[in-house]
């Protein structure tokens, strides 16, 4: 599948959520702990060799579940492969709970899920909608009905 | 540079409900033939499919931080999407009619996750004003959605302030998002490392008071 990879190379030096050297393995069997520059980016984390400018790889952060290994390590699997988990050491058990939170909050449909939710009640509240000002209310991606299923607890579902 | 190409692909044939669908005439990297090809746009990304009913992706370009402009071409009805980086590729649609393109055109100016945050934020400093502005109401809120653990985390009002309840963890302002659900307090893990930290401190009168000299069978009691 191609893509825009001069682009998401620019779009890793932008300013990041969060950045850290955590140790980090693969998926696949037999690969070791390294140490990587780790940099959350939009729903986007890019992994580089510590003091290299370009990152080595990225993972979108879309449809993954985050999940506490142990005190100090996460890991992130993608729905389609549950078995394959990218693992992480932190260095504190802190750390690792703030990696946690940052990559649940860091994807899109969470972010669109926030929105739907803050909409929904504002109206609730005010009986307008926050978004006419705007001129978006009709925009696709901030409809509650879209197929979309009704927001409840978004941030505990990838816990 | 790597990616999770299997998973971004499987992003674009899940059943999340996208963005917005359709044809539109792409303009090859190598041979400057428009090609008709099947687009979907979920999130800050944007599929290309061969067909419309092709299983898998051709190709995605990922939209953070590029400009949509309409354009001169020898297509009617053209557009590009701009990136600000050396050597950047620009990629040239056409749209089947008027509509298309300008409705094509509004959804890929609004997919970027910047653009999405930056109006969550806003919605999210709108709800606190309102919820600030309208105290009873927040008793409201505690009746609605907060019954997690039957526990009510939403500000109390003063008249329960004397009451031995625990105390509501600090709002914070202006960092990360809020609960969704809970408006007012943290992330989910801040609130349970702040109650485990009460607990632990309960435990610790408790064990003062019931064995002041480490009696082992209350010590396993609570554990």
């Amino acid at each position: 599948m191609r893509f825009n990879e001069k682009e998401l190379v620019l779009l890793s030096r932008q300013p990041s959520e969060r950045a850290a050297e955590l140790g980090m393995r693969g998926p696949k069997k037999g690969d070791v702990v390294k140490k990587r520059l780790v940099k959350l980016v939009v729903n986007f984390l890019f992994y580089f060799r510590t003091d290299e400018e370009e990152p080595i790889g990225a993972l979108l952060l879309e449809q993954c579940r985050v999940e506490r290994e142990d005190s100090q390590t996460f890991s992130i699997a993608f729905l389609d492969e549950a078995e394959r988990k990218y693992v992480f050491e932190c260095d504190t058990e802190e750390q690792c709970a703030e990696w946690i939170d940052s990559i649940i909050k860091a994807s899109y449909e969470f972010m669109r899920k926030n929105l739907i939710y803050y909409r929904t009640e504002i109206h609730r509240l005010t009986g307008k909608d926050p978004l006419e000002q705007y001129g978006i209310s009709d925009e696709a991606r901030f409809q509650v009905s879209n197929g979309r299923p009704l927001p409840t607890v978004p941030f505990l579902v990838a816990l | 540079m790597k990616l999770n190409e299997r998973s971004v692909a499987h992003y674009a044939t899940c059943d999340s409900p996208p963005d917005k669908t359709g044809f539109l005439f792409k303009k090859g990297e190598r041979n400057t033939a428009y090609h008709r090809r099947w687009f979907v746009l979920k999130g800050n990304m944007l599929f290309y499919f061969e067909e419309r009913d092709s299983r898998e992706p051709i190709g995605v370009i990922v939209l953070e931080g590029c400009t949509v402009e309409l354009c001169e071409s020898t297509e009617e009805f053209a557009f590009a999407i701009k990136f600000d980086c050396v050597k950047a590729r620009v990629y040239k649609m056409a749209a089947e009619n008027q509509a298309a393109m300008e409705s094509w055109v509004k959804a890929l100016s609004r997919a970027s996750f910047d653009y999405m945050r930056l109006v969550v934020k806003e919605l999210e400093r709108q709800l606190e004003e309102i919820q600030e502005a309208n105290p009873q109401d927040e008793l409201q809120l505690i009746s609605g959605p907060s019954k997690e653990n039957g526990v009510a985390w939403s500000k109390p009002p003063a008249a329960l302030a004397n009451a031995r309840a625990p105390p509501v963890p600090p709002r914070r302002k202006g960092a990360s998002l809020e609960s969704p659900v809970c408006p007012g307090t943290g992330c989910f893990s801040k609130l349970h490392d702040w109650y485990g930290r009460e607990v632990e401190e309960l435990r610790v009168q408790w064990l003062q008071t019931f064995a002041p000299f480490g009696d082992a069978t209350f010590q396993s009691c609570l554990d």
